[in-house]
């Protein structure tokens, strides 16, 4: 690997959003990433973009490199969910690889408007056999997958609600996050509404507005650059179904982290952070149990037997996770990368991880369909 | 669940590949995709078999039971349209056959029970029967 992050850029999540619009949050996010590089416009040569950002289907590279003034000499949809975030460092880092470009922008923004319902011209195999059932959106959907490890495992309730309890008390360490100054305790987590049962509300991300950019860049680039740059480690990245009755029998990430271990050449036990994709309480568990920190089906006395915060056993999500700071759509992917950079720059502050030389970022998209794994190492 | 016809309820959007599935249904019985060239079953509906990728595929009837993998009971739905109906059980069956679906299973939350036995008790919605689960007979005695 010879790539490095050298630029971060993120909005402060908001709960609506007023008078924006999904390029003017683009533009907002790749202006900080470029500030914090210490770079100009017109040293992007690559960009990565979500999907249908701006109200627009199709083109989407091209309407955002309009919009922002550049000319990519590369440039992608990367449209995995949540695990689109950390899926483009590691497409910025093979095309820079490759030689088509040297210096690529990651962006993700999300306009959240109050009563904006989005409509959707879905006619996929999930809108034809899902939907007629009484099945629609991701909450069933994780549910389903959080009753099916309950059952297989006798997981429990309160082992879930601590995955909350965590991301909230670490949360209170980031000024950003939307549930800074809101911590919750266990017993708030299990009081909480019941939306898809087993899922109690707390236990599900809160939509947000907000955008996050990375800027990755070649090593020689990088060493130049006006930050440590937090090198790419190693990746992995698997898909492997869309609707949640077609998810296999397996660990979501039991291809994913071993393989971005592999690359980085790294155990578990080398990692300092754990920045791992959290939509839902479930999806940490099911992860934490994909790392081999734990064995499956025994994530429960793992939680219950260490500390999660900064200064913890295995500091986990110290941003707040996405359910202490919000997830503005696909840009609540990036956060989990943003956090790991300002984590290993050594930028974090009173939530500053001592020692921290490697991080594990996942992403989660889909209903643990589509899954990326990237290690990423600081500067010695 | 005779209410379920006095509510529009979003349908099945229905392809020329998947139609045979919807077809045979509206007589009653389910059938399943099957590979020619594998033998394995295949659901949903599709043009090949993801099994083997062979096209050669038949209808064939199938037993319409299976176990129920997981559930979740419905309290805030996702669609509006089935607001009227929550709280209300939807579960993953995986069919005697081999292939999992999701469907709407109708039985009271207390039966409710992981590997338990489930059988298709069609349910008409708008013109088109739906393949909803129950729990089997036997099972409840």
């Amino acid at each position: 690997m010879s790539a490095a992050i050298v630029g971060i850029g993120e909005l402060t999540p908001v709960r609506y959003s007023e008078n924006k619009t999904t390029l003017s949050l683009i533009a907002e996010s790749v202006a900080a990433a470029l500030k914090d590089a210490g770079l100009q416009k017109d040293d992007i040569d690559g960009l990565l973009v979500g999907p249908q950002v701006g109200e627009t289907p199709q083109h989407v590279p091209a309407t955002v490199a309009e919009y922002l003034g550049i000319a990519p000499a590369m440039a992608n949809t990367v449209d995995l969910g949540g695990a689109t975030g950390a899926g483009m460092v590691w497409r910025a880092a093979a095309a820079i690889q490759m030689g088509m470009c040297e210096t690529v922008v990651c962006v993700l923004a999300n306009k959240h408007e109050k009563g904006h319902v989005p409509t959707s011209p879905n006619r996929n195999p999930i809108r034809e056999f899902d939907v007629p059932f009484g099945a629609s959106g991701a909450n069933t959907s994780y549910a389903l997958l959080k009753r099916l490890h309950m059952e297989k495992y006798g997981s429990k309730q309160e082992d879930f609600a601590e995955i909350a309890y965590w991301a909230r008390k670490n949360a209170q360490l980031n000024p950003k996050a939307m549930f800074h100054g809101q911590p919750l305790s266990v017993q708030e987590v299990l009081a909480s509404p019941m939306i898809s049962d087993p899922l109690r509300l707390f236990e599900i991300v809160m939509p947000v507005a907000g955008g996050a950019a990375v800027i990755v860049t070649s090593e020689e680039k990088a060493i130049r650059g006006q930050h440590l740059p937090v090198f790419l480690k190693g990746a992995g990245e698997k898909i492997t179904h869309r609707a949640v009755s077609q998810a296999p029998d397996t660990l979501p990430f039991s291809y994913s982290i071993p393989h971005a271990l592999d690359q980085a050449k790294m155990k578990i036990e080398d990692i300092d952070l754990l920045s791992l994709y959290d939509c839902y309480t479930s999806v940490v568990a099911t992860t934490l149990e994909s790392t081999g920190l734990c064995a499956p089906g025994e994530f429960g006395d793992f939680i219950q037997n260490h500390t999660f915060g900064h200064d913890g056993d295995f500091p986990l999500n110290t941003h707040g996770g996405q359910l202490g700071f919000g997830q503005a759509d696909l840009a609540g992917g990036m956060s989990h990368v943003i956090e790991a950079v300002v984590q290993l720059r050594g930028e974090a502050g009173s939530r500053q991880i001592p020692d921290a030389w490697h991080a594990l970022v996942t992403g989660n998209g889909a209903t643990l369909s589509e899954t990326t794994a990237l290690v990423l190492g600081g500067t010695p | 669940m005779t209410h379920l016809q006095n509510i529009s309820l979003p349908g099945p959007t229905i392809t020329p590949i998947t139609k045979p599935f919807w077809e045979h249904l509206k007589k009653g019985v389910i059938m399943l995709q099957r590979c020619n060239t594998c033998e394995e079953w295949i659901f949903y509906p599709r043009a090949h078999c993801p099994h083997c990728f062979s096209e050669s595929l038949r209808w064939e009837q199938a037993s319409g039971r299976g176990v129920l993998k997981t559930w979740s009971i419905v309290h805030r739905p996702g669609n509006a349209a089935w607001k009227p109906l929550a709280p209300y059980v939807v579960g993953v069956v995986e069919l005697k056959e081999g292939p999992s679906m999701l469907s709407h299973i109708l039985t009271d939350h207390s039966n409710l029970a992981y590997q338990q036995e489930v059988e298709i008790d069609l349910i008409t919605a708008g013109n088109q029967p739906l393949p909803f689960f129950k729990v089997c007979e036997e099972e409840l005695n």
